[in-house]
């Protein structure tokens, strides 16, 4: 492994930004629940979820700005874990 | 200065620090952690093996025999999480794993060796509370190792204890995985290429991803369980909207993958011994490798298999029944390759290629009898019976328990600098291979026949088989005690055990015996693979 990367220290401004991404998206996240989407209801607040911890996983983690390994990693335990869920509903779905 | 230490007779034995007990259990030494591992397991196993034999006893004969219906289920419990819990899931990884890993790959120690401590430390304390919970509170658990619920949340036994105990060991096994994973990324000395690691060490990779993703859902499943316990949250239960088969479904995401835990370690040994013992490079090095790979992916995905008749969907039945299949794919694969690398070999039957050849039948035995399991049509009529138990045994200790000490037979003597005598080993083996095969394949037919597992009584007509199969377990445990004796008496006061008189090419056979403590005088530059035996200048 020869990628060494030199610490990355985030600027305040682009912090300030993703937190209040965060928040907006957290208000998104309330107002979700007052509009009529049916089954989709729960989909929309799990890809608001998504878009969120990506978010503090790419900046405040410095995922982002890790060398390549460590994102195959993170997907790898991410993929696992989807798969795992995944597997539990389809049987609690088909049942 | 730590170049005179490493020159030094006596290798890692003589540490220039503390004296006494705090040269060990304060030492961040792999070696000396490895040894600890390797001191504890074993005395778990023999812990185990004796309840085991216990519990034998008391299915010699129908009816009551040596012990109470409630000891009986008790004894199960313990047999179950002692032998799971605090030998074999730890047994290989965690003791010859941090012994050899870091060697092989020509590294001076694991990549985080405080870490590696306190992952010691995690199980000794684990393992203190396990123990305390046999004899505390309502008395040892009775569930099961599985700790199915509704029972596990209702039972008067002091189950909560014993899960956060085994909550505790979870977090040791995490930190293992999680140093193994680095060192193997970080640590590999120039040269050592990814096609250039021992199929031991790729084994030990493939294991501790399982080890990192896996072992958090138990950890979590079991504090659940707790929770259900002292708040009755109603979890599991469907009287309050619970799903009791939830609990089965969180068990066994990180339990099915656990036996890969323990078997790939193993498999791993195999590989190692195998072409030294063959006098022949491994065959088909890289589908070897990938395999443990592919185990460890596929085997994530095939819990279901264990909740075929809990009242789980029909489709997913079909879904994990077709996916347990796959795994035996790349089983199969080391296999035979393992038998192809023997094909016009000049093997040597030494003790640990004798442990190791053993491995392949009882394993391929064991792998045979998962497929009537992992097919729904066939699982649903010897599930809950005899034959499961006997066919995890021929996996677990037939496949790990056998690798155990075809490890401890390959590569002890190259810590301890002493060795054991062949023929009490060879002698011990045959013992235990016969008394294993009477034990284990008698629980096969037993379970065909329809005894259930689990039965502190059965029906007269069990009762023939049942006897030999405890006649079958004396002589098995007569065996090990020969193997375990031999084993301590050649280690501490044995024919000195120098150079590399097996032929190993992987870099442990390389450096002085007993290991200095810096493992290598100078950082090793690899220039050959780990079975190339003209390479490295072995005959």
């Amino acid at each position: 492994m020869t990628e060494e990367h030199a610490e990355h220290i985030l600027s305040y401004g682009k912090l300030t930004t993703v937190w209040v991404a965060l928040l907006v998206l957290t208000a998104a996240t309330i107002m979700v629940t007052r509009v009529e989407l049916g089954v989709w209801k729960v989909w929309a607040a799990l890809a608001i979820a998504s878009v969120k911890s990506g978010l503090v996983i790419a900046f405040f983690m410095h995922m982002k700005y890790e060398p390549r390994l460590f994102r195959i990693i993170l997907f790898v335990a991410l993929f696992t874990l989807a798969g795992f869920i995944g597997g539990t509903f389809f049987d609690v779905l088909y049942r | 200065m730590a170049h005179e230490t490493a020159m030094t007779e006596g290798g890692f034995w003589r540490d220039t620090g503390r004296t006494g007990i705090g040269a060990w259990i304060f030492s961040t030494d792999h070696k000396r952690i490895g040894l600890m591992y390797l001191y504890c397991v074993l005395g778990f196993f023999l812990v185990g093996a004796f309840l085991g034999l216990l519990i034998r006893l008391e299915l010699m004969a129908p009816g009551p025999t040596i012990m109470t219906a409630q000891t009986y289920n008790a004894m199960f419990t313990v047999h179950g999480v002692v032998m799971i819990f605090l030998f074999i899931i730890p047994g290989i990884p965690a003791s010859f794993g941090n012994l050899v890993l870091p060697i092989q790959l020509g590294a001076r120690d694991v990549a985080f060796p405080r870490v590696n401590l306190f992952s010691w430390w995690l199980y000794a304390i684990g393992a203190v509370i396990v123990l305390i919970s046999l004899f505390t509170g309502g008395g040892a658990p009775d569930t099961g190792w599985t700790f199915y619920v509704p029972f596990s949340a209702r039972t008067t036994t002091n189950v909560s204890l014993a899960v956060f105990g085994v909550f505790v060991l979870g977090f040791s096994s995490i930190l293992t995985g999680i140093n193994f994973i680095t060192t193997i990324h970080r640590m590999r000395a120039p040269g050592m290429t990814w096609t250039r690691i021992p199929l031991f060490t790729w084994s030990l990779y493939a294991t501790a991803w399982v080890q990192v993703l896996a072992t958090p859902i138990i950890a979590i499943t079991l504090l659940l369980v707790v929770t259900e316990r002292i708040l009755g949250l109603g979890l599991f239960d469907p009287t309050r909207g619970g799903d009791p088969v939830m609990y089965q479904h969180m068990f066994w995401i990180y339990s099915h993958p656990a036996v890969y835990i323990m078997i790939l370690p193993g498999m791993g040994v195999i590989s190692d011994i195998i072409p030294v013992f063959s006098r022949k490079p491994i065959f088909g090095y890289k589908m070897i490798a990938f395999s443990s790979l592919a185990i460890a992916a596929a085997g994530s995905a095939v819990w279901g298999h264990h909740m075929y008749t809990s009242g789980m969907s029909d489709l997913g039945v079909l879904v994990f029944s077709f996916l347990t299949f796959i795994v035996a794919i790349p089983s199969a694969i080391k296999v035979f390759n393992w038998v192809s690398t023997m094909y016009k070999g000049s093997i040597s039957l030494e003790a640990p290629m004798l442990f190791a050849l053993s491995f392949i039948l009882l394993f391929s035995i064991g792998g045979l009898s998962g497929l009537i399991l992992g097919a729904a049509a066939t699982d649903i009529h010897v599930h809950d019976t005899h034959f499961v138990v006997g066919h995890f045994h021929y996996v677990m200790f037939g496949g790990t328990g056998f690798a155990f000490f075809a490890a401890a037979h390959y590569w002890l003597p190259k810590y301890f600098g002493r060795r054991y005598q062949e023929k009490p080993a060879i002698i011990g083996w045959v013992f235990m291979f016969i008394g294993f095969n009477i034990l284990y394949f008698t629980m096969q037919v037993l379970g065909m026949e329809g005894m259930p597992r689990r039965y502190y009584d059965y029906l007269p007509e069990f009762a023939r088989l049942n006897f030999v199969a405890t006649v079958g377990s004396w002589i098995m445990l007569a065996g090990v005690a020969i193997v375990v004796w031999n084993l301590w008496r050649g280690l501490f006061k044995g024919e000195p055990f120098t150079g590399n008189p097996w032929g190993g090419a992987s870099l442990e056979w390389s450096i002085a015996t007993p290991p200095p403590t810096e493992n290598f005088e100078e950082d090793p530059v690899v220039t050959h693979g780990p079975y190339d035996f003209k390479g490295a200048g072995v005959p």
